[in-house]
């Protein structure tokens, strides 16, 4: 029982700190716009195919600094000359570019590498158990993975809290306008927010592919769940997400460990009523509905605290 | 009015490259999941196809009629399935094909029996692979659907028959996918286990969703809280693929009793774990099988497709359809139908198989096979790995049986 915990926990927190890469971003970007971006999945689909694409050319090593980097550019083009201009038309049109956008970038992924998971592996270098706990392995690479992730969330910490970069993108945040007569160039700084936000979906693709199933599906499969962190966090709140990316991880890496049903809890059915749908919802596990508690979750939140855990705004 | 119809039809047609010679080909409608979680295997099987139809083509096809494979994907998805379906029957298919998924089956068998029955003359045939639900051929059986993999009943029967014998399996843990198939294998290894090896004790008993899951790692550290020491499993796709990749990442030593650990990713997968001829798979044939002419075949279909043979009941169905056709002596689906019932066939690993009559269930022998290192006479490893399939045990046609409950309504 311990060893499940142990390694539950283990699995839940390295699945939340890789939700964590992607929330961040989405949720400045939200602070920064007011407009979710739908696109941001794609963003971080690219950076594992991306990553995938140029392991096979030049390596695993420079691709993980690459990848990012290309995925930041594209994300700072789609700001410059996508929202940056319907950005006057208002939100609905620039939620809707982003709508759009993720569409045509899965459309355009599985034309150029097709439909079905691509190969990528671990790289070789990281292809060993790190330790055995109780008999159980755990990856070198699962381990590299929470390394880099736990590194990244420091590193925007420092550079949000306590340098002057992160004084005036903050201040850019909530007072565009002062910013801007105090001399700053708040269209370079959305800008600039927008690409690292994309750069930092796209190190999550790239070390995600290989341990996850790099495959054109991808960006679809993670992006409802991303919603769920950052409205379960709190709208455009850095530490809520923090919260409710480890929160989700830890909550669906647990559900699917725990075998408890309404059967278990307070005995099984009368078997003369027959099976019926009652019976169905009685002894199913907890495990068997994970996928769903995490949705769940959202529902409770939005009802019980709309402005979600860290949030500050009603709306 | 009618002239400008025929007028316009005459323009068109030769725009529209092969619709002059329609009436020549046959057009088999491959349905199956090209995208998604099932891609890898449906890509193997459409490959798999595309090679028998070529096969037959070059010695003259079915009847004189070339055939031609019409890839369709239905992302595993039923609904999906019936678009694609009638999307077929329009382009003018009269048979389709399909495999990976049971809820796809069903909405198939139940989509191409009220075509049927609604457009006499236009009549459509369900030809199945891989989809191995019972109920296709028990409650929801079709007299329009001819199912050539064994049903999970079967292999579940035969399989436990060979548990049953090893004495060192004590604690079992079931792990499938939750879709119709994924709970009847969880339904009959509990049912017939309980019957055969009453001490066995069953440890855990999970559904996980179909094809959503892309780490399993919580589920094998699961299993291994639970100390099995063997798992059942009915998983396909990458759903057994990455179910083994978590077990060899985490080391997990059990034996693995599966119906698809030989489909794409599985054998990379076990060979990283180092279970040495401790993972079973059950199939209707093998490459290492020891059969002549099927370890032949495999030798030339490896050469020119560059994937091992997965389904050998795929040559089965394709080569069975021919011997139906020539029977009815047509290509109109009812009289195949009508002559593919009880036809007996010799199969690709040896032995006679029969289209059962009562259900359209095909009988044939079946073989559980270990994975590991080869031995001198089995020249087939998989994925490269250097390890291949052995044979373990040969259940005979009249033992690879179950009774039906079909009760067919014939048109």
């Amino acid at each position: 029982m311990l060893e499940l915990i142990v390694i539950s926990t283990l699995n839940g927190v390295l699945f939340g700190m890789l939700l964590f890469l992607l929330s961040s971003g989405l949720t400045v970007i939200f602070s920064m716009m007011g407009v979710l971006n739908f696109a941001h999945a794609s963003f971080y689909m690219l950076g594992a195919f991306f990553g995938f694409q140029l392991t096979k050319w030049i390596g695993f090593w420079p691709a993980l600094v690459l990848a990012p980097l290309l995925v930041g550019a594209i994300g700072m083009a789609v700001e410059r000359y996508g929202l940056r201009n319907t950005h006057k038309h208002g939100h609905v049109a620039e939620l809707l570019l982003t709508f759009g956008l993720a569409f045509a970038i899965e459309e355009i992924v599985s034309m150029i590498w097709g439909k079905s998971p691509v190969d990528y592996r671990v790289p070789a270098l990281l292809d060993f158990p790190a330790f055995t706990i109780f008999s159980t392995n755990y990856p070198a690479y699962k381990i590299f993975m929470l390394a880099v992730s736990v590194v990244i969330f420091v590193a925007l910490l420092i550079v949000l809290k306590r340098t002057r970069v992160g004084l005036i993108v903050q201040a850019a945040l909530t007072h565009p306008h002062m910013v801007g007569h105090l001399g700053h160039n708040v269209g370079r700084v959305f800008m600039v927010v927008f690409g690292v936000g994309s750069a930092l979906a796209g190190i999550a693709g790239v070390i995600a592919g290989p341990a996850l199933v790099t495959q054109s599906d991808m960006a679809a499969a993670l992006g409802p769940i991303l919603f769920v962190v950052i409205v379960f966090g709190g709208l455009g709140s850095l530490p809520g997400a923090f919260v409710a990316s480890l929160v989700i991880g830890l909550v669906q890496t647990f559900a699917v460990a725990l075998n408890g049903s309404l059967a278990s809890a307070f005995g099984p059915l009368d078997p003369s009523a027959g099976p019926s749908v009652l019976t169905d919802i009685w002894n199913v596990t907890i495990a068997q509905v994970a996928p769903i508690v995490p949705y769940l979750l959202l529902v409770i939140i939005l009802i019980v605290r709309p402005m979600g855990l860290m949030g500050t705004r009603e709306s | 009015m009618m002239r400008k119809l025929t007028l316009a039809i005459a323009v068109v047609a030769p725009m529209l490259g092969h619709a002059a010679s329609a009436q020549d080909t046959l057009k088999i409608g491959y349905i199956d999941p090209l995208s998604g979680g099932g891609a890898s295997v449906g890509e193997g099987g459409l490959k798999t196809f595309q090679y028998l139809a070529d096969e037959l083509n070059a010695k003259g096809g079915i009847l004189g009629h070339k055939i031609e494979i019409v890839p369709l994907d239905n992302k595993t998805n039923p609904q999906e399935s019936l678009v694609q379906a009638q999307k077929a029957i329009d382009a003018g298919v009269h048979y389709i094909t399909q495999g990976n998924g049971s809820s796809v089956g069903a909405a198939l068998s139940d989509f191409v029996t009220k075509n049927n029955t609604r457009n006499p003359g236009k009549e459509v045939l369900y030809f199945n692979y891989a989809a191995v639900d019972p109920s296709l051929t028990n409650e929801k059986c079709s007299y329009w659907h001819f199912r050539w993999d064994a049903s999970s009943d079967i292999k579940m029967e035969a399989l436990t028959n060979y548990m049953k014998d090893t004495a060192s399996i004590k604690k079992v843990y079931l792990i499938n996918q939750d879709y119709s198939f994924g709970q009847s294998v969880r339904t009959d290894a509990r049912k017939m286990l309980g019957a055969k090896r009453p001490d066995i004790q069953i440890v855990g008993d999970e559904l996980h969703p179909l094809l959503k899951v892309t780490d399993f790692s919580p589920y094998i550290a699961k299993i291994k809280a639970s100390g099995a020491d063997s798992v059942v499993t009915g998983n396909w796709g990458q759903d057994i693929a990455l179910l083994l990749k978590a077990a060899a990442d985490a080391g997990l030593k059990v034996n693995w009793y599966t119906y698809y650990a030989g489909g794409a990713g599985g054998p990379t997968a076990i060979k990283q774990t180092g279970l040495d001829h401790q993972v079973f798979q059950i199939t209707e044939g093998f490459a290492n099988s020891g059969n002549k002419a099927a370890m032949d075949y495999e030798k030339a279909f490896r050469a020119k497709v560059n994937l091992s043979l997965w389904y050998p009941r795929a040559v089965n169905e394709m080569r069975m359809f021919k011997a139906a056709a020539e029977k009815a002596n047509s290509i109109d689906p009812v009289k195949v139908a009508a002559a593919l019932e009880d036809l007996k066939f010799e199969v690709l690993d040896g032995g006679t198989g029969i289209m059962r009559k009562d259900d359209h269930q095909f009988l044939q022998p079946i073989y559980i096979s270990s994975f590991g290192k080869l031995t001198e006479n089995e020249p087939f490893d998989e994925e490269n790995t250097g390890w291949g399939w052995h044979l373990v045990s040969k259940v005979d046609t009249e033992k690879a049986m179950v009774p039906t409950t079909c009760k067919m309504a014939r048109p």
